[in-house]
């Protein structure tokens, strides 16, 4: 089970979230970059940075930094948050 | 050696002592025309098809594991071709046709079965998408039948029709579609493909791909150095991790889908029965086990193993289309991963590095692709371009709008 910290509600049980993916790609000013905006993925395996909504509490939208094979959270934040993936 | 009834009544006469392992464990020689990178299901039967089909026998194929432990042995072992779309099911239809002759073609019982498939639908809008889907494909020769609630109860009388959520008013059912033992059918492949010449090296992780002015020549693994004149990935779950190697990207995220086996029983559910009002879908083994999945967890994995609220979310939709399951107990689970691309159909073909070609990107419907995807990998690795089956599934079809979208999810891989 993926437990994640929300800032305002608390640790709470990932069925209460709704998973928005990949939290690194940006929206592109220009046309020349939408491709990568909607299709391209890094997929990494290892720390992912990702959305969550806390569509069963608060409503916010979460940044959560997970590690992909191991499945464990290491940082929960507000979209301006900037979590850095662990260097070892 | 061939398998036959009369081999069979011999060794059991020999007391057993004459059989010998089905292909050859190789350590890997330094140079091949053609390497498959992954030995599931879909590398060998690349593998074989190139053998049998264009001649190209001085062929690798290097798998990280074993034969059959990786993500082939991780299915609920479904064959089908009940798509609307044309160029899905066209291809899924030609990898049917194969099922139905593969077990003579090699030699080995893959136990195929063509029991049918059963997908349920709750609602008029979902009837008229069903009705719509079958007569699409039976404008392209593929059977399908509408079935309506009374031929439903007599087809599977264990459906609950009167559910009060989501009653059931009728099915699409394909009676060619089915089951077949995916074990049998990597290692069937493995067998054949040995049998033609092609090396199958187990235990040999690739660590890198070489090329050389945007040419793939050589692949370094764990027991050394391979030059390769072509190379071939069918690494779904890990194809990111492959094309990161070759120096490009792949629009496809891995996410995890669990699967799950009951107790055994008596024979209870003689189809494959999909739930039409949540992700569920049941057949039953030959040894008696309820097999059973629904949808992924949700989240990007690596890990091979889901979490328990897709557990919960199996087992309800199971409970509410056959009450009957909750007298059972699950035996066993387990999760295996898949390469979700963003339109939920599969990438068979050329990649950015010449040489270098793809299958993958297969969602979780890799299996019942398994000959057709290796026959369509083999004829583009041999030609050097797709054939007309796997001209759609290109690479650069997000980059030109030429989407496949089955489901109409939109571009999220977890949703298809």
């Amino acid at each position: 089970m993926i437990q994640i910290a929300c800032p305002y509600c608390g640790p709470r049980d990932e069925a209460e979230f709704a998973y928005r993916g990949d939290a690194t790609v940006h929206r592109p000013a220009e046309e020349a970059g939408f491709h990568d905006y909607v299709y391209a993925r890094a997929n990494p395996r290892g720390w992912h940075l990702e959305w969550w909504h806390h569509t069963g509490g608060c409503r916010a939208v979460l940044k959560v930094l997970r590690h992909t094979a191991t499945h464990e959270v290491r940082a929960v934040g507000l979209p301006a948050d900037r979590p850095e993936p662990p260097s070892a | 050696m061939r398998y036959s009834g009369l081999r069979l009544l011999t060794q059991a006469f020999a007391g057993n002592t004459g059989w010998k392992p089905a292909w050859r464990d190789t350590a890997p020689k330094s140079s091949y025309d053609v390497v498959i990178v992954g030995g599931g299901g879909h590398g060998l039967a690349t593998a074989y098809y190139l053998a049998r089909e264009h001649g190209i026998t001085n062929v690798a194929v290097l798998e990280r594991g074993r034969i059959g432990l990786g993500n082939t042995g991780r299915n609920t072992t479904i064959i089908r071709s009940n798509y609307l779309l044309p160029e899905n099911h066209n291809f899924y239809e030609w990898s049917l046709k194969l099922w139905e002759g593969l077990e003579q073609d090699l030699n080995y019982n893959a136990m195929v079965s063509q029991r049918g498939v059963l997908n349920l639908f709750h609602s008029d809008a979902a009837r008229h998408a069903a009705a719509r889907r079958g007569n699409a494909m039976r404008l392209d020769g593929i059977d399908a039948e509408l079935l309506d609630r009374a031929q439903v109860a007599e087809f599977c009388p264990l459906i609950d029709l009167d559910n009060a959520r989501f009653p059931v008013m009728g099915g699409l059912l394909q009676r060619r579609g089915g089951t077949a033992r995916h074990d049998a059918v990597a290692w069937g492949f493995a067998r054949a493909a040995d049998r033609r010449g092609v090396d199958i090296i187990q235990e040999c992780e690739v660590q890198g791909i070489e090329t050389e002015g945007g040419r793939v020549t050589a692949l370094r693994t764990s027991r050394g150095r391979i030059r390769a004149g072509r190379v071939g990935l069918a690494v779904a779950g890990s194809t990111s991790l492959l094309a990161g190697m070759a120096g490009f990207e792949v629009p496809i995220e891995s996410h995890v889908l669990q699967a799950f086996v009951s107790e055994a029983v008596k024979p209870l559910v003689h189809a494959v029965i999909t739930f039409g009002a949540g992700h569920f879908y049941i057949s039953q083994s030959d040894k008696g086990g309820l097999v059973f999945g629904g949808g992924l967890d949700g989240w990007n994995s690596y890990a091979q193993r889901g979490n328990l609220p897709a557990v919960e979310h199996v087992f309800a939709a199971g409970v509410a289309m056959m009450p009957a399951l909750s007298r059972l107990r699950a035996l066993r689970s387990w999760g295996g991963m898949m390469d979700m691309t963003p339109d939920g159909s599969p990438i068979i073909g050329l990649t950015p590095i010449q040489g270098l070609t793809m299958t993958g990107g297969w969602c979780y419907g890799g299996f019942k692709a398994t000959p057709g995807s290796g026959w369509c990998h083999a004829w583009t690795i041999a030609k050097g371009e797709p054939h007309p089956l796997n001209a759609a599934f290109t690479l650069d079809r997000f980059r030109q709008g030429r989407l496949l979208d089955e489901r109409g999810a939109g571009p999220f891989a977890w949703a298809q």
